[in-house]
Protein backbone atom coordinates (compact mmCIF):
# COMPACT_ATOMS: atom_id res chain seq x y z
CA UNK A 1 0.00 0.00 0.00
CA UNK A 2 1.29 3.46 -0.71
CA UNK A 3 2.51 5.28 2.20
CA UNK A 4 0.13 8.43 3.06
CA UNK A 5 1.91 9.07 5.93
CA UNK A 6 2.75 12.83 5.22
CA UNK A 7 -0.89 13.84 4.14
CA UNK A 8 -1.55 13.11 8.23
CA UNK A 9 -0.66 16.86 9.58
CA UNK A 10 -2.16 18.20 6.39
CA UNK A 11 -5.36 16.58 7.07
CA UNK A 12 -5.55 17.08 10.28
CA UNK A 13 -5.62 20.54 9.91
CA UNK A 14 -8.09 20.39 7.24
CA UNK A 15 -10.15 18.49 9.87
CA UNK A 16 -9.85 20.89 12.52
CA UNK A 17 -10.47 24.07 9.86
CA UNK A 18 -13.72 22.55 8.85
CA UNK A 19 -14.49 21.99 12.17
CA UNK A 20 -14.18 25.54 13.38
CA UNK A 21 -16.00 26.48 10.31
CA UNK A 22 -18.95 23.84 10.59
CA UNK A 23 -19.45 25.53 13.95
CA UNK A 24 -19.31 29.07 12.91
CA UNK A 25 -22.06 28.29 10.47
CA UNK A 26 -24.01 27.41 12.88
CA UNK A 27 -24.97 30.77 13.85
CA UNK A 28 -28.35 30.46 11.23
CA UNK A 29 -30.61 27.76 10.98
CA UNK A 30 -29.94 27.73 6.87
CA UNK A 31 -26.51 27.64 7.15
CA UNK A 32 -26.03 25.49 9.69
CA UNK A 33 -26.39 21.90 7.63
CA UNK A 34 -23.72 22.36 5.15
CA UNK A 35 -21.43 23.31 7.93
CA UNK A 36 -21.96 19.81 9.40
CA UNK A 37 -21.56 17.59 6.53
CA UNK A 38 -17.77 19.22 5.55
CA UNK A 39 -16.91 18.54 8.98
CA UNK A 40 -18.40 14.78 8.81
CA UNK A 41 -16.15 14.65 5.40
CA UNK A 42 -13.37 16.46 6.55
CA UNK A 43 -13.42 13.70 9.42
CA UNK A 44 -14.03 10.75 7.50
CA UNK A 45 -10.94 11.32 5.53
CA UNK A 46 -8.62 12.04 8.81
CA UNK A 47 -9.80 8.57 10.11
CA UNK A 48 -8.90 7.44 7.09
CA UNK A 49 -5.22 9.14 6.96
CA UNK A 50 -4.78 7.80 10.45
CA UNK A 51 -4.11 4.31 9.05
CA UNK A 52 -1.17 5.75 7.56
CA UNK A 53 0.70 6.57 10.90
CA UNK A 54 3.78 5.40 10.91
CA UNK A 55 4.90 1.99 13.14
CA UNK A 56 0.90 1.40 13.34
CA UNK A 57 0.27 -2.20 14.00
CA UNK A 58 -3.01 -3.78 14.54
CA UNK A 59 -4.47 -2.41 11.70
CA UNK A 60 -7.19 -5.76 11.23
CA UNK A 61 -8.11 -4.99 14.78
CA UNK A 62 -9.03 -1.26 14.78
CA UNK A 63 -10.98 -1.69 11.29
CA UNK A 64 -13.07 -3.98 13.14
CA UNK A 65 -13.43 -2.00 15.73
CA UNK A 66 -14.34 0.64 13.97
CA UNK A 67 -16.67 -1.08 11.38
CA UNK A 68 -18.46 -2.28 15.27
CA UNK A 69 -18.42 1.23 16.86
CA UNK A 70 -19.28 2.87 13.29
CA UNK A 71 -22.65 0.28 13.04
CA UNK A 72 -23.61 1.07 16.17
CA UNK A 73 -23.53 4.58 15.76
CA UNK A 74 -24.81 5.01 12.70
CA UNK A 75 -28.33 2.36 13.02
CA UNK A 76 -28.60 3.49 16.78
CA UNK A 77 -28.94 7.41 15.41
CA UNK A 78 -30.96 7.33 12.22
CA UNK A 79 -33.45 4.89 14.21
CA UNK A 80 -34.02 6.90 17.39
CA UNK A 81 -37.01 9.52 17.31
CA UNK A 82 -36.60 13.06 17.20
CA UNK A 83 -38.37 12.58 21.27
CA UNK A 84 -35.60 10.40 22.58
CA UNK A 85 -32.53 12.51 21.25
CA UNK A 86 -31.66 14.09 24.65
CA UNK A 87 -31.10 10.35 25.89
CA UNK A 88 -29.10 9.75 22.59
CA UNK A 89 -26.60 12.71 22.96
CA UNK A 90 -25.67 11.71 26.19
CA UNK A 91 -25.21 8.30 24.84
CA UNK A 92 -22.54 9.14 22.31
CA UNK A 93 -21.24 11.69 24.47
CA UNK A 94 -20.70 9.19 27.39
CA UNK A 95 -19.19 7.00 24.37
CA UNK A 96 -16.44 9.49 23.40
CA UNK A 97 -15.67 9.74 27.17
CA UNK A 98 -15.07 6.18 27.43
CA UNK A 99 -12.85 6.29 24.25
CA UNK A 100 -10.65 9.11 26.24
CA UNK A 101 -10.69 7.26 29.34
CA UNK A 102 -9.31 4.19 27.06
CA UNK A 103 -6.50 6.19 25.67
CA UNK A 104 -5.22 7.55 29.03
CA UNK A 105 -5.27 3.86 30.20
CA UNK A 106 -2.92 2.56 27.36
CA UNK A 107 -0.51 5.58 27.76
CA UNK A 108 -0.47 5.10 31.70
CA UNK A 109 0.15 1.38 31.02
CA UNK A 110 3.43 1.86 29.97
CA UNK A 111 6.37 3.89 31.34
CA UNK A 112 5.46 7.12 33.07
CA UNK A 113 6.51 10.07 31.17
CA UNK A 114 6.37 14.11 32.11
CA UNK A 115 2.48 14.41 30.40
CA UNK A 116 1.34 11.26 32.35
CA UNK A 117 -0.16 13.70 34.83
CA UNK A 118 -2.07 15.57 32.44
CA UNK A 119 -3.09 11.38 31.00
CA UNK A 120 -4.61 10.99 34.66
CA UNK A 121 -6.52 14.12 34.62
CA UNK A 122 -7.62 12.75 31.21
CA UNK A 123 -8.98 9.81 32.03
CA UNK A 124 -10.82 10.98 35.66
CA UNK A 125 -12.81 13.47 33.45
CA UNK A 126 -13.19 10.91 30.53
CA UNK A 127 -14.38 7.94 32.89
CA UNK A 128 -16.24 10.65 34.72
CA UNK A 129 -18.24 11.60 31.70
CA UNK A 130 -18.79 7.34 30.43
CA UNK A 131 -20.48 6.64 33.51
CA UNK A 132 -22.15 10.18 34.58
CA UNK A 133 -23.97 10.31 30.63
CA UNK A 134 -24.64 6.56 31.15
CA UNK A 135 -26.77 6.92 33.94
CA UNK A 136 -27.92 10.46 32.18
CA UNK A 137 -29.16 8.16 29.58
CA UNK A 138 -30.91 5.54 31.82
CA UNK A 139 -32.77 8.42 33.45
CA UNK A 140 -33.82 10.10 30.15
CA UNK A 141 -34.79 6.39 28.70
CA UNK A 142 -36.87 5.37 31.70
CA UNK A 143 -34.94 2.55 32.38
CA UNK A 144 -33.92 4.08 35.85
CA UNK A 145 -36.22 6.46 38.15
CA UNK A 146 -35.67 9.83 36.89
CA UNK A 147 -36.00 11.19 40.12
CA UNK A 148 -33.09 12.06 42.49
CA UNK A 149 -31.39 9.14 44.28
CA UNK A 150 -30.20 10.34 47.71
CA UNK A 151 -28.86 8.68 51.29
CA UNK A 152 -27.52 9.98 54.46
CA UNK A 153 -23.88 11.11 53.84
CA UNK A 154 -23.97 11.03 50.31
CA UNK A 155 -21.89 14.08 49.59
CA UNK A 156 -19.61 13.60 51.84
CA UNK A 157 -19.16 9.62 50.58
CA UNK A 158 -18.76 11.28 47.02
CA UNK A 159 -16.37 13.41 48.20
CA UNK A 160 -14.57 10.77 49.49
CA UNK A 161 -14.45 8.65 46.30
CA UNK A 162 -13.39 11.49 44.27
CA UNK A 163 -10.22 11.90 46.64
CA UNK A 164 -9.62 8.33 46.73
CA UNK A 165 -9.50 8.66 43.28
CA UNK A 166 -7.67 11.55 42.72
CA UNK A 167 -4.92 9.74 45.20
CA UNK A 168 -4.77 6.52 43.31
CA UNK A 169 -4.04 9.21 40.51
CA UNK A 170 -1.20 10.08 42.55
CA UNK A 171 0.19 6.52 43.01
CA UNK A 172 0.24 6.13 39.14
CA UNK A 173 1.84 8.97 38.25
CA UNK A 174 4.84 8.71 41.31
CA UNK A 175 4.82 5.21 41.64
CA UNK A 176 6.70 5.08 45.07
CA UNK A 177 9.01 2.32 45.05
CA UNK A 178 8.13 2.04 48.79
CA UNK A 179 5.25 0.36 48.10
CA UNK A 180 5.33 -1.81 45.22
CA UNK A 181 2.01 -3.30 46.73
CA UNK A 182 -0.37 0.14 45.42
CA UNK A 183 1.47 0.81 42.54
CA UNK A 184 0.22 -2.42 40.94
CA UNK A 185 -3.24 -2.26 42.15
CA UNK A 186 -3.51 2.00 41.50
CA UNK A 187 -4.49 2.25 37.90
CA UNK A 188 -7.34 -0.31 37.77
CA UNK A 189 -8.27 1.19 41.50
CA UNK A 190 -8.01 4.78 40.01
CA UNK A 191 -10.20 4.42 36.40
CA UNK A 192 -12.81 2.15 39.19
CA UNK A 193 -13.12 5.18 41.54
CA UNK A 194 -13.65 7.43 38.92
CA UNK A 195 -16.21 5.54 37.06
CA UNK A 196 -17.70 5.41 40.43
CA UNK A 197 -17.70 8.82 41.38
CA UNK A 198 -19.65 9.61 37.78
CA UNK A 199 -22.31 7.33 38.43
CA UNK A 200 -22.86 8.90 42.60
CA UNK A 201 -22.62 12.09 40.90
CA UNK A 202 -25.07 11.85 38.26
CA UNK A 203 -27.30 9.45 40.69
CA UNK A 204 -29.02 12.65 42.60
CA UNK A 205 -29.73 15.30 39.69
CA UNK A 206 -33.21 14.84 38.54
CA UNK A 207 -34.95 15.02 35.64
CA UNK A 208 -35.43 19.03 34.96
CA UNK A 209 -31.68 19.32 35.54
CA UNK A 210 -30.51 16.83 32.46
CA UNK A 211 -29.97 20.18 30.00
CA UNK A 212 -27.58 21.24 32.71
CA UNK A 213 -26.26 18.35 33.34
CA UNK A 214 -25.84 16.65 29.36
CA UNK A 215 -23.63 19.85 28.40
CA UNK A 216 -21.83 19.72 30.87
CA UNK A 217 -20.69 15.99 30.40
CA UNK A 218 -20.39 17.01 26.49
CA UNK A 219 -17.90 20.11 27.89
CA UNK A 220 -16.12 16.96 29.85
CA UNK A 221 -15.09 14.55 27.09
CA UNK A 222 -13.96 17.42 24.88
CA UNK A 223 -11.38 18.44 27.87
CA UNK A 224 -10.79 14.93 28.18
CA UNK A 225 -10.08 14.42 24.63
CA UNK A 226 -7.46 17.88 24.55
CA UNK A 227 -5.84 16.13 27.37
CA UNK A 228 -5.46 12.72 26.22
CA UNK A 229 -4.20 14.73 22.77
CA UNK A 230 -0.24 15.34 25.22
CA UNK A 231 -0.22 11.89 25.75
CA UNK A 232 1.56 10.71 22.51
CA UNK A 233 4.80 10.73 21.53
CA UNK A 234 4.34 13.85 19.62
CA UNK A 235 0.91 15.96 20.61
CA UNK A 236 -2.07 15.16 18.36
CA UNK A 237 -2.69 19.03 17.90
CA UNK A 238 -6.19 18.16 16.11
CA UNK A 239 -7.32 16.43 19.55
CA UNK A 240 -6.20 18.82 21.19
CA UNK A 241 -7.81 21.97 19.12
CA UNK A 242 -11.05 19.88 18.44
CA UNK A 243 -11.02 18.70 22.86
CA UNK A 244 -10.45 22.84 23.93
CA UNK A 245 -13.05 24.16 21.62
CA UNK A 246 -15.90 21.25 22.58
CA UNK A 247 -14.80 21.99 26.08
CA UNK A 248 -15.49 25.76 25.63
CA UNK A 249 -18.63 25.61 23.83
CA UNK A 250 -19.97 22.85 26.52
CA UNK A 251 -18.86 25.44 29.62
CA UNK A 252 -20.66 27.75 27.87
CA UNK A 253 -23.66 26.17 27.17
CA UNK A 254 -23.53 24.62 30.59
CA UNK A 255 -23.35 28.32 32.46
CA UNK A 256 -26.12 29.39 29.93
CA UNK A 257 -29.14 26.73 31.79
CA UNK A 258 -27.72 27.12 35.09
CA UNK A 259 -28.14 31.05 34.84
CA UNK A 260 -31.64 29.92 33.09
CA UNK A 261 -32.91 28.10 36.10
CA UNK A 262 -31.41 30.93 37.91
CA UNK A 263 -28.87 27.82 39.97
CA UNK A 264 -25.34 27.42 40.58
CA UNK A 265 -23.77 24.78 39.06
CA UNK A 266 -23.00 23.58 42.82
CA UNK A 267 -26.32 23.73 43.89
CA UNK A 268 -27.57 21.67 40.62
CA UNK A 269 -24.95 18.79 41.60
CA UNK A 270 -25.34 18.68 44.87
CA UNK A 271 -28.81 20.67 46.02
CA UNK A 272 -30.89 17.50 44.49
CA UNK A 273 -33.66 19.64 43.62
CA UNK A 274 -37.24 18.24 44.44
CA UNK A 275 -35.83 15.72 46.58
CA UNK A 276 -36.37 17.18 49.71
CA UNK A 277 -39.71 18.57 51.17
CA UNK A 278 -40.30 22.29 50.69
CA UNK A 279 -42.32 24.14 53.25
CA UNK A 280 -45.94 24.09 51.52
CA UNK A 281 -47.29 27.38 50.66
CA UNK A 282 -50.75 28.17 50.94
CA UNK A 283 -52.26 28.78 47.85
CA UNK A 284 -55.59 30.41 47.66
CA UNK A 285 -58.34 30.49 45.00
CA UNK A 286 -59.43 27.34 43.25
CA UNK A 287 -59.06 25.76 39.95
CA UNK A 288 -61.15 25.87 37.14
CA UNK A 289 -61.23 23.06 33.95
CA UNK A 290 -62.91 24.07 30.34
CA UNK A 291 -63.70 21.94 27.97
CA UNK A 292 -61.93 21.96 24.38
CA UNK A 293 -64.65 23.14 22.50
CA UNK A 294 -64.68 26.25 24.87
CA UNK A 295 -60.82 26.35 24.15
CA UNK A 296 -60.98 26.60 20.39
CA UNK A 297 -63.54 29.24 20.62
CA UNK A 298 -61.22 31.05 22.44
CA UNK A 299 -58.73 30.55 19.89
CA UNK A 300 -60.62 30.63 17.22
CA UNK A 301 -61.25 34.84 18.12
CA UNK A 302 -58.39 35.82 19.66
CA UNK A 303 -55.87 38.14 17.97
CA UNK A 304 -52.70 37.01 19.05
CA UNK A 305 -51.68 33.69 20.78
CA UNK A 306 -48.75 32.29 22.58
CA UNK A 307 -48.36 28.76 22.84
CA UNK A 308 -45.58 27.95 26.02
CA UNK A 309 -44.32 24.11 25.33
CA UNK A 310 -42.60 21.94 27.71
CA UNK A 311 -41.30 18.36 28.09
CA UNK A 312 -45.19 17.25 28.45
CA UNK A 313 -45.40 17.98 24.75
CA UNK A 314 -42.71 15.75 24.17
CA UNK A 315 -43.48 13.14 26.27
CA UNK A 316 -47.18 13.17 24.75
CA UNK A 317 -45.38 13.65 21.21
CA UNK A 318 -47.61 16.05 20.29
CA UNK A 319 -45.62 18.33 18.16
CA UNK A 320 -47.84 17.50 14.82
CA UNK A 321 -50.90 18.28 16.44
CA UNK A 322 -49.50 21.72 17.70
CA UNK A 323 -48.63 22.47 14.11
CA UNK A 324 -51.61 21.64 12.95
CA UNK A 325 -53.74 23.56 14.95
CA UNK A 326 -51.12 26.66 14.68
CA UNK A 327 -52.05 26.53 10.44
CA UNK A 328 -55.30 26.61 11.67
CA UNK A 329 -55.25 29.51 13.79
CA UNK A 330 -53.15 31.31 11.32
CA UNK A 331 -55.72 30.49 8.25
CA UNK A 332 -58.23 32.10 10.32
CA UNK A 333 -55.59 35.25 10.85
CA UNK A 334 -54.62 34.60 14.35
CA UNK A 335 -51.24 35.37 14.99
CA UNK A 336 -49.42 32.85 16.82
CA UNK A 337 -45.71 33.08 18.49
CA UNK A 338 -44.10 29.99 20.78
CA UNK A 339 -42.15 30.77 23.69
CA UNK A 340 -39.66 28.79 24.56
CA UNK A 341 -37.93 28.96 27.99
CA UNK A 342 -34.16 28.13 27.64
CA UNK A 343 -34.73 24.64 29.94
CA UNK A 344 -37.63 23.55 28.74
CA UNK A 345 -37.32 20.09 27.85
CA UNK A 346 -34.69 17.72 28.41
CA UNK A 347 -31.93 19.40 26.83
CA UNK A 348 -30.59 22.42 25.41
CA UNK A 349 -32.74 24.22 22.65
CA UNK A 350 -34.74 20.77 23.01
CA UNK A 351 -38.41 22.31 22.28
CA UNK A 352 -36.45 24.17 19.23
CA UNK A 353 -35.63 20.66 17.86
CA UNK A 354 -39.16 18.90 18.20
CA UNK A 355 -40.95 21.63 16.78
CA UNK A 356 -38.87 22.18 13.75
CA UNK A 357 -39.85 18.29 13.50
CA UNK A 358 -43.27 18.94 12.93
CA UNK A 359 -42.68 21.94 10.27
CA UNK A 360 -43.32 24.60 12.64
CA UNK A 361 -40.89 28.07 11.07
CA UNK A 362 -38.30 29.07 13.03
CA UNK A 363 -39.01 32.57 13.01
CA UNK A 364 -42.11 31.53 15.12
CA UNK A 365 -40.23 30.59 18.13
CA UNK A 366 -39.29 33.14 20.74
CA UNK A 367 -36.87 33.44 23.25
CA UNK A 368 -38.17 34.24 27.05
CA UNK A 369 -36.51 37.58 26.91
CA UNK A 370 -37.86 38.82 23.36
CA UNK A 371 -41.52 37.53 24.36
CA UNK A 372 -42.16 38.22 28.12
CA UNK A 373 -43.29 42.05 27.09
CA UNK A 374 -45.59 40.52 24.71
CA UNK A 375 -47.88 38.54 27.47
CA UNK A 376 -50.00 41.60 28.72
CA UNK A 377 -51.21 42.18 25.27
CA UNK A 378 -51.87 38.75 24.26
CA UNK A 379 -55.19 37.21 24.43
CA UNK A 380 -54.83 33.75 24.88
CA UNK A 381 -51.61 31.46 26.00
CA UNK A 382 -51.60 28.01 25.79
CA UNK A 383 -49.43 25.92 28.01
CA UNK A 384 -48.65 22.73 26.44
CA UNK A 385 -47.25 20.21 29.11
CA UNK A 386 -45.04 23.06 30.86
CA UNK A 387 -44.96 23.55 34.66
CA UNK A 388 -42.34 25.15 36.57
CA UNK A 389 -41.22 27.21 33.83
CA UNK A 390 -44.48 29.31 33.83
CA UNK A 391 -44.77 29.43 37.86
CA UNK A 392 -44.93 32.98 39.07
CA UNK A 393 -43.79 31.38 42.46
CA UNK A 394 -40.57 32.56 40.86
CA UNK A 395 -41.36 36.08 41.70
CA UNK A 396 -42.09 35.28 45.56
CA UNK A 397 -39.37 35.54 47.90
CA UNK A 398 -39.08 32.35 50.11
CA UNK A 399 -40.03 30.18 47.43
CA UNK A 400 -37.28 27.36 46.18
CA UNK A 401 -38.27 28.54 42.27
CA UNK A 402 -37.44 32.17 44.11
CA UNK A 403 -35.32 34.17 41.18
CA UNK A 404 -36.08 31.75 38.58
CA UNK A 405 -36.85 33.97 35.23
CA UNK A 406 -39.79 32.59 34.38
CA UNK A 407 -42.15 33.37 30.87
CA UNK A 408 -44.85 35.99 32.44
CA UNK A 409 -47.77 33.90 30.64
CA UNK A 410 -49.89 35.49 34.17
CA UNK A 411 -50.16 38.48 32.59
CA UNK A 412 -52.01 37.66 29.72
CA UNK A 413 -56.19 38.09 29.25
CA UNK A 414 -56.69 33.92 29.42
CA UNK A 415 -54.02 31.60 30.29
CA UNK A 416 -55.12 27.84 28.83
CA UNK A 417 -52.83 25.09 30.51
CA UNK A 418 -53.32 21.85 28.62
CA UNK A 419 -52.39 18.89 31.84
CA UNK A 420 -51.71 15.18 32.02
CA UNK A 421 -53.39 15.08 35.74
CA UNK A 422 -53.41 17.32 39.18
CA UNK A 423 -49.69 16.70 39.75
CA UNK A 424 -47.17 18.78 40.86
CA UNK A 425 -44.43 20.31 38.28
CA UNK A 426 -40.84 18.46 38.43
CA UNK A 427 -39.63 20.20 41.41
CA UNK A 428 -43.09 19.49 43.62
CA UNK A 429 -44.03 23.13 43.98
CA UNK A 430 -47.61 23.77 43.65
CA UNK A 431 -48.09 26.37 40.73
CA UNK A 432 -49.79 29.79 41.44
CA UNK A 433 -50.63 30.24 38.28
CA UNK A 434 -53.03 27.20 38.03
CA UNK A 435 -55.30 29.01 40.49
CA UNK A 436 -55.33 32.29 38.93
CA UNK A 437 -58.68 33.91 38.03
CA UNK A 438 -57.69 34.07 34.39
CA UNK A 439 -56.30 30.74 34.17
CA UNK A 440 -58.38 27.11 33.11
CA UNK A 441 -57.22 23.68 32.98
CA UNK A 442 -57.72 21.59 30.24
CA UNK A 443 -56.85 18.15 31.20
CA UNK A 444 -55.49 14.80 29.40
CA UNK A 445 -53.04 13.62 26.81
CA UNK A 446 -51.30 16.94 25.40
CA UNK A 447 -51.82 14.84 21.49
CA UNK A 448 -55.34 13.66 22.43
CA UNK A 449 -56.38 17.29 23.53
CA UNK A 450 -54.38 18.78 20.94
CA UNK A 451 -56.38 16.74 18.33
CA UNK A 452 -59.39 17.64 19.86
CA UNK A 453 -58.79 21.29 19.58
CA UNK A 454 -58.34 20.95 15.84
CA UNK A 455 -61.42 19.14 15.61
CA UNK A 456 -63.51 21.98 17.01
CA UNK A 457 -61.34 24.33 15.40
CA UNK A 458 -62.28 22.91 11.90
CA UNK A 459 -66.19 22.99 12.65
CA UNK A 460 -66.13 26.44 13.68
CA UNK B 1 11.88 19.36 18.31
CA UNK B 2 12.58 18.45 22.13
CA UNK B 3 9.61 16.67 24.03
CA UNK B 4 9.40 20.01 26.45
CA UNK B 5 9.34 22.81 23.91
CA UNK B 6 6.11 20.44 22.08
CA UNK B 7 4.30 20.79 25.06
CA UNK B 8 4.25 24.17 25.42
CA UNK B 9 3.60 24.95 21.92
CA UNK B 10 0.18 22.65 22.70
CA UNK B 11 0.06 25.10 25.62
CA UNK B 12 -0.56 28.12 23.19
CA UNK B 13 -2.69 25.92 20.66
CA UNK B 14 -4.75 25.22 23.55
CA UNK B 15 -5.35 28.73 25.25
CA UNK B 16 -5.57 30.49 21.67
CA UNK B 17 -8.49 27.36 20.54
CA UNK B 18 -10.45 28.20 23.64
CA UNK B 19 -10.71 31.71 22.68
CA UNK B 20 -11.65 30.94 19.02
CA UNK B 21 -14.35 28.05 21.06
CA UNK B 22 -15.82 31.15 23.01
CA UNK B 23 -15.81 33.46 20.35
CA UNK B 24 -17.77 30.94 17.87
CA UNK B 25 -20.68 29.37 19.95
CA UNK B 26 -21.53 32.60 21.78
CA UNK B 27 -22.89 33.92 18.04
CA UNK B 28 -24.81 30.38 18.23
CA UNK B 29 -28.90 31.55 18.82
CA UNK B 30 -30.75 29.83 21.56
CA UNK B 31 -32.99 28.15 18.84
CA UNK B 32 -29.94 25.95 17.26
CA UNK B 33 -28.57 24.75 21.33
CA UNK B 34 -29.13 21.36 20.30
CA UNK B 35 -27.57 21.14 17.02
CA UNK B 36 -24.29 23.04 18.65
CA UNK B 37 -24.72 20.22 21.55
CA UNK B 38 -24.65 17.48 19.53
CA UNK B 39 -22.35 19.15 16.68
CA UNK B 40 -19.25 19.79 19.36
CA UNK B 41 -20.26 15.84 20.46
CA UNK B 42 -19.85 14.85 17.09
CA UNK B 43 -16.64 17.32 16.87
CA UNK B 44 -15.12 15.32 19.82
CA UNK B 45 -15.54 12.59 18.21
CA UNK B 46 -11.98 13.16 16.97
CA UNK B 47 -10.84 11.17 19.93
CA UNK B 48 -11.33 8.39 17.24
CA UNK B 49 -7.76 8.95 15.96
CA UNK B 50 -6.40 9.00 19.00
CA UNK B 51 -7.90 5.64 19.98
CA UNK B 52 -6.81 4.45 16.78
CA UNK B 53 -3.13 5.46 17.24
CA UNK B 54 -3.16 4.06 20.73
CA UNK B 55 -4.60 0.42 19.47
CA UNK B 56 -2.05 0.73 16.66
CA UNK B 57 0.90 1.02 19.26
CA UNK B 58 -0.42 -1.51 21.84
CA UNK B 59 1.81 -4.64 22.49
CA UNK B 60 0.35 -5.83 25.37
CA UNK B 61 -2.87 -7.98 25.28
CA UNK B 62 -4.33 -5.59 27.77
CA UNK B 63 -3.39 -2.61 26.54
CA UNK B 64 -4.94 -4.09 23.06
CA UNK B 65 -8.09 -5.04 24.52
CA UNK B 66 -8.93 -1.44 25.97
CA UNK B 67 -7.63 0.12 22.76
CA UNK B 68 -9.93 -2.03 21.14
CA UNK B 69 -12.92 -0.70 23.36
CA UNK B 70 -11.49 2.74 22.56
CA UNK B 71 -11.64 2.51 19.26
CA UNK B 72 -15.28 1.14 19.29
CA UNK B 73 -16.23 3.40 21.32
CA UNK B 74 -14.78 6.36 19.73
CA UNK B 75 -16.60 5.27 16.29
CA UNK B 76 -19.84 5.00 17.96
CA UNK B 77 -19.35 8.62 19.17
CA UNK B 78 -18.29 10.36 16.11
CA UNK B 79 -21.10 8.53 13.69
CA UNK B 80 -23.81 8.99 15.88
CA UNK B 81 -22.77 12.73 16.67
CA UNK B 82 -22.96 13.30 13.26
CA UNK B 83 -26.03 11.49 11.82
CA UNK B 84 -28.07 12.78 14.88
CA UNK B 85 -26.54 16.58 14.06
CA UNK B 86 -27.38 15.85 10.43
CA UNK B 87 -30.85 14.68 11.08
CA UNK B 88 -31.65 17.46 13.56
CA UNK B 89 -30.14 19.95 11.52
CA UNK B 90 -32.21 19.13 7.94
CA UNK B 91 -35.25 19.55 9.86
CA UNK B 92 -34.24 23.25 10.58
CA UNK B 93 -33.08 23.70 6.97
CA UNK B 94 -36.96 22.28 5.86
CA UNK B 95 -38.86 24.07 9.01
CA UNK B 96 -38.07 27.50 7.13
CA UNK B 97 -39.83 26.29 4.16
CA UNK B 98 -42.48 23.91 4.09
CA UNK B 99 -43.88 21.89 6.97
CA UNK B 100 -43.38 17.71 6.50
CA UNK B 101 -43.42 14.74 8.84
CA UNK B 102 -40.36 14.09 10.59
CA UNK B 103 -37.51 11.89 9.18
Amino acid sequence: MADFSFAIEPVYIATIFFFIVGLQRMSHPLTARSGIVWAGGAMLIATLVTFFTPNLTNIDLIAIAIVIGGGFGYIAAKRVAMTNMPQMVALFNGMGGGAAAGISAVALLGPTTPTSSLAVVGGLIGAVSFSGSLIAFLKLQGWMPSRPVTFTGQQIFNMAVLVLAIVSGAFVILQPSSMPLFVNASLPLFFILALGFGLLMTLPIGGADMPVVISMYNAFTGLAVALDGFSFVTPNYAMIIAGVIVGAAGSLLTLKMAKAMNRSLTNVFFGAFGATEEQAVQVSGSVKAIEADDVAVLLAYADRVIIVPGYGMAVAQAQQKVKELTDLLEGRGVRVKFAIHPVAGRMPGHMNVLLAEAGVAYDHLFDRDEVNPEFPSTDVVLVIGANDVVNPAAHREGSPLFGMPILDVEQAKNVIVLKRGQGKGFAGIENDLFYRDNTQMLYGDAQETVGKLVQALKKL
Amino acid sequence: MTEITAFWIAIYIAMLAAFTGYVTISRVPAILHTPLMSGSNFIHGIVLVGAMVALGLANTPTEQVIGFMAVVLGAANVTGGYVVTERILQMFDRSGKKPGKGA
